[in-house]
């Protein structure tokens, strides 16, 4: 336990220390202001940004259009990896059509959502859930796919129905996949909602970053920056945090 | 009477042109309450012969048919698995409860069941725990356990102590002699250890090399109830290890050149 704690104050310890090496650096003149502001002048900035009310208000938009989009991709993806995992019928029938629609970089489909779905909020949640969906199908098909054969014999022997072996074997033995694969869903769906603000929205941590490069505003922009990283941070941590509870027998 | 009865058994694995005969006319006839030890050279086709007995398998031909128990409630077979297979996203007791949960009793009585199995594998300590916080011989003691607490008619055993130590080797040897003595199981058990066949077994197979018939059957007649340890230091049964070492010795060699031409 205690190292685990020493683990923790390290990973808390160090990038404070190298915020404090940047503002040295930018003191001394080290660095060019006029691209890369100290951390200090970035706070001021993030602080007006909040007192308006405008810095929440993008990190709602944001928020909001992350979980959409990850909990309509993940849900589904989850499902019909599961299916895929399982039935070698649907694997086979699936596997071309995944294997042709997951390389498609999503963004790239953006224009076309936007026709489909409007300027608002919808074609992001449907870039981010398709960008999510076919990631999180190929991880959960690994998952249970590379489940053991001999857990399956076992729960034959002892005479396992259906129900019960999905729910004591297949689901606790494919379940540090399912997590591992919506950790890694999660990382490519943060970026493919900046990249999805940056061109078409009003609202939301991308615009901001986007809308104060072309106003020249670089700490907001840095702002900008630093606050989708935090949500990038507490997103990991979080879903460590689901697997250190759900997950036991893996705890080291 | 006869609880299991294998007529004509064949196996093979693989398609035409990569193909493995594992087994070929494997007949045997084994008798409600016996205890038949199996022995022969490393992918003889063992583990399938004990497979295709659990159901977990078909035979390419040849069938197997199990005489249908007269009590009820207990499951036709359990099988101890070579490589343990405990799962390891569960504790001890759970693993060891396995069967039970499969039946539908519920946590607490599971877990009163369970403890004096836990006691006789020298595991209750370590209930709570889960397998990879065990060493490989005792997860191989929970496995047995396992197949212990389902109370099965059948049980199959696929070399179960080939990962103990001499000393838990000897207990968990003893420990099965007496539940086997106490209960009518009919017990198919397999091992690489001569002496080990001979200390339990009603009768040893020795098999061939691939594709696996029967190439002999011994029958022991050491009196019961046995004690393992005494039993070694019978005359006796130093000329039994012997004689069957005879008949495995060549069938060892050929495995193993077959072994090199394919590699
Ligand atoms: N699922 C399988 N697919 C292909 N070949 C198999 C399969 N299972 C077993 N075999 C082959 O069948 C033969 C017999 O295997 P088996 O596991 O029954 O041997 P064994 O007597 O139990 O050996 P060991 O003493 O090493 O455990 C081996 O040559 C093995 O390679
Ligand atoms: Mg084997």
């Amino acid at each position: 336990m205690k190292r685990v704690n020493q683990e923790r104050a390290l990973t808390i310890l160090s990038p404070v220390a190298a915020l404090i090496v940047w503002q040295l650096a930018s003191n001394a003149g080290l660095v060019n202001q006029r691209y890369v502001p100290s951390p200090l002048s970035i706070a001021v900035a993030g602080w007006d940004l909040a007192l308006s009310g405008e810095l929440a208000q993008h990190i709602g938009a944001s928020l909001r259009r992350l979980v959409v989009g990850f909990v309509l991709g993940a849900v589904p993806g989850v499902f019909i990896g599961m299916v895929m995992g399982l039935n070698r019928w649907v694997r086979a029938a699936l596997d071309p059509l995944v294997a042709a629609l997951y390389p498609i970089p999503k963004i790239a489909l953006l224009p076309l959502l936007m026709l489909v779905f409007g300027l608002g909020d919808g074609s992001k949640v449907v870039v981010v859930a398709m960008s999510v969906l076919f990631l999180t199908i190929i991880n959960i098909t690994v998952g249970v796919l590379q489940l053991d054969k001999i857990y399956f014999d076992v729960a034959r022997n002892y005479g396992t129905p259906w129900p019960k072996l999905f729910r004591r074997v297949i689901l606790p033995g494919a379940l540090p996949t399912i997590l591992a694969g919506l950790r890694i869903s999660l990382g490519v769906s943060l970026v493919v909602l900046v990249g999805a603000e940056f061109v078409a929205s009003q609202s939301g941590i991308g615009y901001l970053i986007w809308s104060s490069w072309q106003t020249l505003m670089v700490e907001q922009m840095f702002v900008g920056i630093i606050v989708i990283t935090i949500l990038g941070v507490l997103s990991t941590l979080f879903l460590h945090e689901c697997e250190r509870l759900l997950v036991p027998w893996r705890r080291d | 009477m006869i609880k299991i009865a294998i007529d004509k058994l064949a196996k093979s694995f693989g398609d035409d042109d990569r193909r493995t005969v594992a087994l070929h006319d494997f007949d045997l006839s084994i008798d409600d309450g016996e205890f038949v030890c199996i022995v022969g050279p490393s992918g003889c086709g063992k583990t399938t012969v004990l497979r295709i007995v659990a159901g977990l398998e078909t035979p390419t031909s040849g069938t197997v048919t199990i005489a249908p128990g007269s009590a009820t409630g207990h499951p036709q077979n359990a099988m101890v698995f070579q490589e343990h297979g405990l799962f390891p996203w569960m504790t001890v007791v759970d693993n060891v409860a396995y069967s039970l949960e499969m039946r539908g009793i519920g946590k607490r009585e599971r877990r009163e069941q369970v403890m004096p199995f836990l006691e006789k594998i020298g595991l209750s300590r370590f209930h709570k725990h889960y397998p990879r916080d065990l060493s490989g011989g005792m997860r191989q003691r929970v496995s047995l356990a396992r197949a212990f607490v389902a109370d099965p008619e059948i049980l199959l055993m696929d070399e179960p102590f080939a990962a103990l130590d001499a000393q838990n080797k000897l207990i968990l040897q003893e420990e099965l002699l007496r539940i086997w003595e106490g209960s009518a199981k009919t017990v198919l058990f397999i091992t690489h250890g001569i002496d080990e066949a001979i200390a339990l077994g009603d009768r040893i197979v020795v098999m061939t090399a691939q594709p696996g018939r029967i190439k002999e059957i011994v029958p022991i007649d050491f009196p019961r109830p046995r004690s393992v340890a005494e039993l070694r230091a019978d005359p006796r049964f130093g000329a039994l290890e012997l004689s069957i070492w005879r008949m495995l010795e060549d069938e060892v060699r050929t495995a193993r050149r077959q072994e090199e031409a394919a590699s």
